[in-house]
């Protein structure tokens, strides 16, 4: 898939003239596309090192711009906008203003691997895709994304009994952020998943045999206990604790939030 | 006979609960031998590492560190690939960074953890049924062939990516293969299927934000789910519960959101297998998969 890399050019700095006439070259119109020069001075040639003091993004600095991770991504394939080795780019040039034109859509990586599987400069831009999506949440340039949501309410339950549990995960999660899951349940697709989960479906259309023979008993019941047990490490001790401590060093030390 | 530690993780325990009945029931009656790994925690799984890197690594090598420390075991087998794939990446973390190894081991120190010291391997259940059984070994044992159904073996994202965390992969023939996994294929055309040539074995089912980006995971999975009908596939196999769920979900989404309906059906490899090896459907927990598969199954002659 060839790379698209119009975002370099504004389009304000792209110039038509109707009649344009140079050195006796008719040059009218867009067939011989001119384009302004502009001057940035508004960088932080610091920027990387900001990336680099998150979780993932230490590598940053290597990159040497071949492209093979925007090539690989799976979500450039969804959206060309979606461009890591650009945003790469930005970040080693410190154009933080370039950055926030995509600060919607960073988040969306979906850590398949693909980059960091082939890049030959073990930048690990999924990592970066992280440090990025933390910078720009830190800032308060976006507001916590609903990824960021999920990964705080399941790493809580990790630190707090070592094992999460699913439907905690999720109505932590819908409610979080603010998702309403009873309405789904009712009348969206996960009532028609929980439906033919338990092979409801079947009863409704009479088939009451093939009901009883496929209706789910132990994974139902299994799910239904660990609402109320909660599943738990019992050697979990101050495991949790520690690590939370280490966390907050961490990131005092690299001065992230 | 190698003997593992059976790392089933939290979602084999939960949503994921076919892959495991299926996985015992599978290693029942091969005769394999395994043993739970005693207390173990969650691996991190995508979450984790986002709040911090070390945290997931340091909790996947604590359940290495209990497989050798508490149980004097040298193997973890784990069928789930995001737990699979983080006890790989803390090994290789921990192997190729003495800074990563030093405040693992402080932190287990600190916590009064079990000490992980670098010396027990992580496989997937995959790889486990190749070294113990293999196509030849499915062969001796089956007792009802797959008679031919049409499958696409889909491996996901965390059984070979990124490649730098399996150094046993990719070492020529016998190995796996990062770039075209073919474990799953080998076992399940020794069990009498038929594997079609599937373009979409690695693609990502955007199970990372399968809630959090719920669109974007719909559109990623219905990229699959037609490119395995296009291919001639009756069936998906799977080998991660995340993937599953996901295919699974998303089939349903696609069709109530978006109107496009896919017929595929979704099966563990190891419902598959299980009925190859004579397993009945109901002890594989087929009849609890949300994708129906039982007229399927029962029209193509195999249960």
């Amino acid at each position: 898939m060839p790379i698209h890399e119009k975002s370099l050019i504004a389009p304000d700095q792209i110039m038509t003239s109707d009649k344009l006439v140079v050195d006796g070259v008719d040059v009218s119109g867009h067939w011989n596309t001119m384009i302004k020069p502009r001057y940035i001075s508004d960088y932080d040639p610091d920027f990387y090192k900001t990336i680099q003091g998150y979780g993932g993004g230490e590598n940053v600095h290597r990159c040497w711009q071949c492209g093979s991770c925007t090539n690989a991504c799976t979500m450039y394939a969804i959206n060309t906008d979606f461009n890591p080795r650009y945003w790469i780019y930005l970040v080693n040039l410190g154009m933080k203003d370039e950055l926030l034109k995509d600060k919607d859509i960073i988040w969306q990586c979906v850590s398949c691997n693909k980059c960091t599987n082939i890049c030959p400069k073990d930048v690990r831009p999924e990592g970066v895709m992280k440090a990025l999506q933390h910078w720009l949440e830190d800032e308060g340039h976006t507001p916590k994304s609903t990824s960021t949501l999920f990964d705080e309410e399941f790493t809580r339950q990790c630190l707090e009994r070592g094992r999460i549990e699913d439907t905690e995960v999720i109505a932590n999660f819908f409610k979080k952020s603010g998702q309403d899951l009873v309405a789904l349940v009712k009348n969206g697709w996960l009532g028609i998943m929980v439906a033919r989960m338990n092979k409801w479906p079947l009863l409704k259309e009479g088939k009451i045999g093939k009901f009883l023979a496929r209706m789910p008993i132990t994974g139902p019941v299994k799910m239904g206990l660990m609402m109320v047990f909660k599943p738990r490490t019992k050697s979990w001790g101050n495991t949790g604790e520690v690590l939370r401590q280490y966390v907050m060093e961490q990131k005092a030390k690299a001065g992230t939030h | 006979m190698a003997k593992v530690a059976y790392y089933p993780g939290c979602a084999l325990e939960g949503s994921g609960g076919p892959y495991d009945r299926s996985t015992r029931a599978l290693v029942k009656v091969l005769d394999l031998e395994m043993t739970n790994l005693a207390d173990w925690n969650c691996c991190g799984a995508m979450e984790v590492k986002n709040i911090h890197p070390m945290l997931q690594t340091y909790m996947s090598a604590r359940n290495m560190a209990i497989a050798s420390e508490k149980m004097g075991f040298d193997t973890v087998m784990a069928p789930c690939n995001g737990c699979y794939h983080n006890l790989k990446k803390a090994e290789y973390e921990c192997a190729t960074s003495p800074e990563a190894m030093q405040t693992v081991q402080d932190l287990a120190q600190k916590a009064g953890d079990p000490v992980y010291k670098g010396d027990v391997r992580t496989i997937h259940l995959l790889e486990w049924l190749m070294e113990e059984l293999g196509p030849e070994g499915v062969k001796q044992r089956i007792s009802k062939s797959l008679n031919g159904i049409k499958i696409a073996n889909y491996y996901g994202c965390m059984y070979t990516r990124p490649r730098q965390i399996f150094p046993e992969k990719d070492q020529g023939p016998g190995s796996e293969s990062t770039h075209k996994p073919h474990f799953m294929d080998d076992l399940l055309a020794a069990a009498g299927a038929v594997n079609v040539d599937f373009p979409l074995k690695t693609a990502c089912c955007g199970g990372a934000h399968t809630l959090s980006d719920s669109d974007t995971s719909t559109q990623l999975v219905l990229n699959i789910l037609q490119a395995a009908e296009e291919a001639g596939a009756e069936v998906i196999a799977t080998e991660c519960p995340t993937c599953h769920s996901g295919l699974e979900m998303h089939q349903i989404r696609a069709e109530t959101q978006f109107g496009i309906k896919t017929r595929v059906k979704i099966l563990y490899f190891t419902q598959l297998l299980g009925l190859a090896l004579g397993l009945s459907a109901r002890k594989l927990a087929i009849h609890e998969n949300v994708s129906d598969s039982l007229d399927f199954l029962h029209d193509k002659g195999v249960i």
